[in-house]
């Protein structure tokens, strides 16, 4: 049952070094603010799975929080490489990461298994790829009925599957829309669930078949206005495609990442600091 | 002498690819240059044109390009927005998409692409984004246009890695392997159109851009590429072509300021 509570406590009592953990959200309600919190209390060795582990993975590699990666895109949307990733994956910086490597729609498949909590997931795809090849918990079925060759992947149950929401209600009844990726079903097949969100209103208002998770399947939920920035949270406010352009930058460069994370995410105290330093640092022009 | 020509490369690319689109067709889009071809199309010959991205958006209508791929105009403009799950399980796997439309990082003779890594996976030269939603499309589409520009260093005669299958190793192994959909039936590059032959499914130049020759796309090609018996000039890109794709690409320059991203493309 969900316990409105700070994103502090509840990263501290659901997150554990060692967890599988989602942080959903495709291109939109990407859950930043949570990702800042898991890098400030210094979580270890996380198998992180995102489809498309964008700057908010980036950042999480770079501070040493992963051991594993589970994805299916990993670059900077709209600008290029993930440069912390490349760099874990090309030179074992900051630590070794290993890598498991899907196609969207696979990964979004084992998501739906996970969810239905069924052991994996059944697709057609991969009939002549190089990824089954180096991915060894990617496999081919027969399909008991017909005989077709079929592609077969491991279900995905996080420990903690963690999202960004626009509205929950004061029970913890949680209301999204837009864009909703695989969020949904990441949280239906996670063993816990952390939802930020930007609003906590009386009435939801929700309209019938809206994207509504009813608070009995969430642990806790957490009031942090803007805590998808710089992704973009629809209703609310806009993509910062600056920032992602920025990031390049501010990644490239191990010592200027390590300076940006120090300052801007373990040095402040939350993600409203966060915020009150990034604008400093981009006001002055340095971020 | 030869007067510089009214166009670039890369607009006589986009609008060479947005030309295979046929009005009406429901098209699979990767964001970058597929992107930018397919809302050309849209807004050119075929306002009918179904646009789906991955992130959930089916039949949408952005008046800037997206950046990303679940950019919150292609939401608002959408007939309607399911989940990603249902976009790849439903749409795409249920056969109801008739052109798949990537771009590469590589490609070889028979149109299989490569978007995973440079040199040996496990220590790679270069680690590329990897397979987003490429290899499901590649199956699964109806039938597939690829758009990249032309380098021996993109078009080689043996891929790293094989993320998505176009024709494996030609003739009928698609069939062979019981892929649902044809597979690539066009290449759009800045220099000229290929297309795989009947039998071979080795891709052969059957189209030339204006003011472009053999030789160099010879040279721009990392395997002894094939010429079709009867070549074609691209007709020039018309008034109505050029006009709609730059002030396409000035709306979205000025929506999101000058983020030109190089290798931006996701599919």
């Amino acid at each position: 049952m969900a316990e409105i509570t700070t994103l502090r406590e509840a990263i501290a009592a659901l997150v554990r070094d060692g967890d599988l953990v989602a942080m959903e959200g495709f291109t939109h309600l990407i859950p930043f603010a949570a990702g800042h919190e898991v890098i400030r209390q210094q979580r270890k060795n996380l198998t992180l799975v995102r489809m498309t582990p964008d700057v908010i993975y980036d950042q999480l590699i770079g501070a040493g929080c992963a051991k594993k990666l589970i994805f299916s895109w990993g670059g900077n949307p709209g600008v290029g490489s993930l440069h912390r990733l490349r760099d874990a994956v090309e030179h074992d910086w900051p630590t070794p990461l290993e890598i498991q490597e899907h196609g969207h729609g696979d990964l979004s498949n084992a998501y739906v298994a996970g969810a239905a909590n069924l052991p994996f997931a059944v697709l057609r795809a991969y009939a002549g790829s190089d990824l089954p090849k180096h991915n060894d918990k990617i496999k081919f079925i027969q399909c008991p009925f017909t005989g077709e060759t079929l592609a077969a992947v491991p279900s995905i149950q996080p420990d903690v599957t963690i999202i960004h929401a626009q509205k929950a209600d004061r029970k913890g009844n949680v209301l999204l829309w837009g864009i909703l990726g695989v969020q949904k079903e990441a949280v239906l097949a996670a063993k816990k669930a952390i939802v930020t969100v930007e609003e906590i209103v009386d009435d939801l208002n929700a309209w019938p078949n809206a994207c509504v998770l009813p608070r009995w399947i969430i642990s806790a939920v957490c009031w942090v206005p803007g805590g998808a920035a710089p992704s973009y949270a629809h209703g609310y406010y806009e993509r910062d495609n600056r920032f992602y352009l920025a990031w390049d930058a501010i990644a490239k460069d191990r010592a200027t990442f390590q300076s940006w994370i120090k300052t801007h995410v373990i040095d402040t105290a939350d993600f409203e600091e966060y915020r009150r330093v990034l604008q400093e640092s981009t006001s002055q022009g340095v971020r | 002498m030869t007067t510089a020509p009214a166009y670039s490369t890369n607009e006589i690319m986009t609008i060479a690819a947005a030309r295979l689109l046929k009005n009406g067709a429901v098209c699979f889009v990767g964001i970058g240059l597929p992107s930018t071809a397919a809302n050309l199309a849209r807004l050119t010959h075929a306002p009918d044109i179904v646009l789906i991205y991955e992130s959930g958006p089916i039949g949408a209508k952005p008046a800037v390009l997206p950046l990303s791929i679940g950019d919150g105009s292609l939401a608002e403009t959408a007939d309607t927005v399911v989940s990603t799950p249902e976009i790849f399980r439903y749409w795409l796997q249920g056969g109801r998409v008739d052109v798949g439309f990537l771009g590469a990082a590589q490609i070889d003779r028979f149109a299989n692409i490569n978007t995973t890594v440079i040199g040996d996976y496990r220590k790679p030269a270069t680690r590329l984004p990897g397979a987003g939603g490429a290899p499901e499309i590649a199956s699964c589409a109806g039938e597939v246009v690829l758009v990249l520009k032309q380098s021996a260093r993109a078009f080689v005669k043996k891929l790293d890695f094989v993320t998505s299958v176009g024709h494996l190793d030609g003739g009928d192994a698609r069939q062979r392997l019981r892929l649902p959909g044809e597979g690539p039936v066009a290449v759009v590059t800045d220099l000229c159109l290929m297309r795989p032959d009947p039998v071979t499914k080795e891709l052969t130049v059957t189209q030339l851009h204006p003011d472009i020759n053999r030789d160099q796309v010879a040279k721009a090609t990392g395997w002894e590429i094939r010429f079709a018996p009867q070549i074609s000039e691209t007709p020039a890109p018309t008034s109505i072509e050029l006009e709609t794709l730059r002030d396409l690409e000035r709306r979205t320059k000025l929506a999101h300021g000058n983020l030109t991203g190089a290798g931006a493309g996701s599919t």
